[in-house]
């Protein structure tokens, strides 16, 4: 007997992002065409996931990651990934005010235990942008502080 | 597709030999045995043989043997059942544990304490094993029970129970054992093992769900949990689960005519799978002892990969396991087995068990490895702590 749909544990689109996540780093060697960095989450958790950004015109243009951490949090740095680059890139103002509940809602929702993986995404995402306008001493967007963890 | 089920140790489907020797006691023998006429006698008298054949297995007297419904009941029993005999003498005192026990017992400690009683908690090795001259030192004056598991559920290291049975005879305390996971495999002669109480159940022998056994010394004095009709000698009051108890010991029957075949074949299934995890996939790590262990136990860490994902993909291979991982409990910390074996979180994070059974193949194991072979390398390509695992 195959799982699907309600016998699965999580919902069709966390499955499908799991299953097949989208703009994953596959090589090392792709890190040098990407302008942002950022690194959350810590092994103690079990979470820990790594966003890298591509910047053109204050437009996030193309992103990689990284994920360690359950299918929950595998599939929501799958979906932020495609959130921010589908319909020709989402600028940073405005990926700056996404947060973990997107990224849930469009995943179909997620069992409230594992709704902190969800919240990492979006921290990994901030951490990058902070990373590129550090690097590129831009002080005209103020971010507010990453969280590293949700504390449970 | 072919489901391969390698979680036998969650728990066993049950056997056709056993289903089919308690079916009658549904609907044809269906009788109350508290009954005082002839549909009620039979069906007691069924009971009792079947309560004989257990305590012949484990070299008991009858009247040493209590029907509960779960093993956890068993555990439950035995342990507020000498606390709360105690503490109706107007007494407290000190129990003794170790670190790797299952929840049910870990749980129904903390509750005692929180009455009053004090526990101790016992380290492990890094195998798993008892750290025997901490509990030789941990007895007390007024230590009233000992609870050490027979063999170990996640990581299936089998405790000395014998020697610890010597150290605390010695002392001249009571030694408690878990034999959940052992039953099947294992000697359960309580006189050969020599303790003094002992849990079984139902789930993970191919018998019952919502069965179990707990064998007592008749001398050992235990207040019951649930109180009423005067069942099982006033210990557990509620009507006896007839099919379950005629399950209980068909199944246990089985079990120890085909121990000895069973466990070498097993053994033998278990240690190929070992072999070929270890020589074909990358900085992996068995945990448990590797010689003191379950025949059906395989339980391994990879590095740099989180367990639920692991499970999850194997789910969509068909292939049921299970995992010491946070993200599969309710708790949010990984194995409390593994860590208190000094595995690191990440490594704790990273195990998934599998548990052998009785329709398991060779065909299924190379299955499986041949998947965790694809599996994965996949996800630690997407994994942010591989290859940082030195840091």
């Amino acid at each position: 007997m195959k799982l699907e749909g309600s016998d699965w544990f999580y919902s069709k689109e966390v499955k499908k992002h799991f299953l097949k996540p989208e703009k994953f780093l596959k090589s090392e060697r792709e890190i040098k065409d990407f302008d942002g960095y950022g690194k959350v989450g810590n092994m103690k958790c079990g979470d820990m996931m790594e966003f890298w950004i591509k910047i053109k015109n204050d437009k996030i243009i193309d992103v990689r990651w990284k994920t360690f951490g359950c299918a929950s949090a595998i599939a929501s740095t799958s979906m932020l990934a495609k959130m921010l680059t589908e319909k020709g890139g989402m600028n940073l103002q405005q990926a700056l005010t996404l947060t973990g509940t997107d990224i849930m809602k469009r995943l179909g929702g997620l069992p409230a235990i594992k709704i902190h993986c969800s919240v990492l995404g979006d921290q990994a995402l901030r951490a990058a942008i902070k990373n590129y306008l550090e690097k590129n001493k831009r002080t005209d967007i103020v971010i507010e502080t990453i969280k590293e963890h949700e504390e449970h | 597709m072919k489901t391969i089920y390698l979680d036998y140790g969650s728990t066993t489907p049950v056997r056709s030999e056993v289903l089919k020797e308690s079916l009658p006691y549904f609907s044809k023998i269906y009788g109350n045995p508290s009954s005082f006429h002839s549909t009620g006698l039979v069906a007691k008298k069924e009971m009792e043989s079947a309560r004989k054949k257990i305590a012949k297995i484990l070299n008991s007297e009858e009247n040493e043997i209590i029907f509960t419904g779960s093993g956890t009941e068993s555990i439950n029993l035995a342990i507020k059942g000498i606390a709360l005999h105690e503490l109706m003498k107007g007494k407290k005192g000190h129990f003794i544990t170790q670190k790797t026990e299952h929840d049910a017992i870990l749980e129904t400690m903390k509750w005692v304490e929180k009455l009053g009683f004090e526990v101790t908690y016992i380290n492990v090795d890094e195998n798993g094993i008892v750290k025997l001259d901490e509990l030789e030192k941990a007895i007390r004056e007024d230590t009233l029970l000992v609870s050490i598991m027979y063999a170990n559920n996640e990581v299936g290291t089998i405790q000395p129970i014998k020697k610890i049975a010597e150290i605390v005879h010695t002392h001249g305390k009571l030694l408690h054992t878990d034999a959940c996971q052992g039953a099947e495999y294992l000697s359960i002669n309580t006189k050969e093992l020599d303790v003094d109480l002992m849990t079984i159940n139902g789930s993970k022998i191919y018998a019952f769900k919502g069965s179990g056994v707990l064998f007592k010394k008749k001398n050992i004095k235990i207040e019951p949990l649930i109180h009423g009709g005067h069942q099982e000698k006033n210990l557990r009051s509620g009507t006896e689960n007839i099919p379950a108890i005629i399950a209980l010991a068909s199944a246990l029957e089985i079990a120890k005519k085909e121990k000895k075949k069973e466990s070498k074949r097993l053994t033998k299934l278990r240690n190929y799978m070992i072999k070929r995890i270890e020589k074909e996939i990358e900085e992996v790590k068995i945990n448990g002892d590797r010689k003191n262990r379950l025949p059906n136990n395989v339980n391994v860490s990879f590095y740099g990969v989180e367990g639920e994902s692991i499970l999850l993909r194997l789910n969509e291979e068909g292939i049921r396991a299970s995992t010491g991982s946070a993200c599969s409990s309710q708790s949010l910390e990984p194995s409390h087995v593994l860590l208190a074996m000094g595995l690191s979180h990440e490594l704790a994070h990273g195990s998934i068990r599998f548990t052998l059974g009785k329709t398991t193949t060779k065909k299924e194991i190379d299955y499986t490895v041949n998947k965790l072979k694809k599996i994965i390398p996949f996800l630690r390509t997407i994994s942010s702590a591989w290859n940082k695992k030195e840091e």
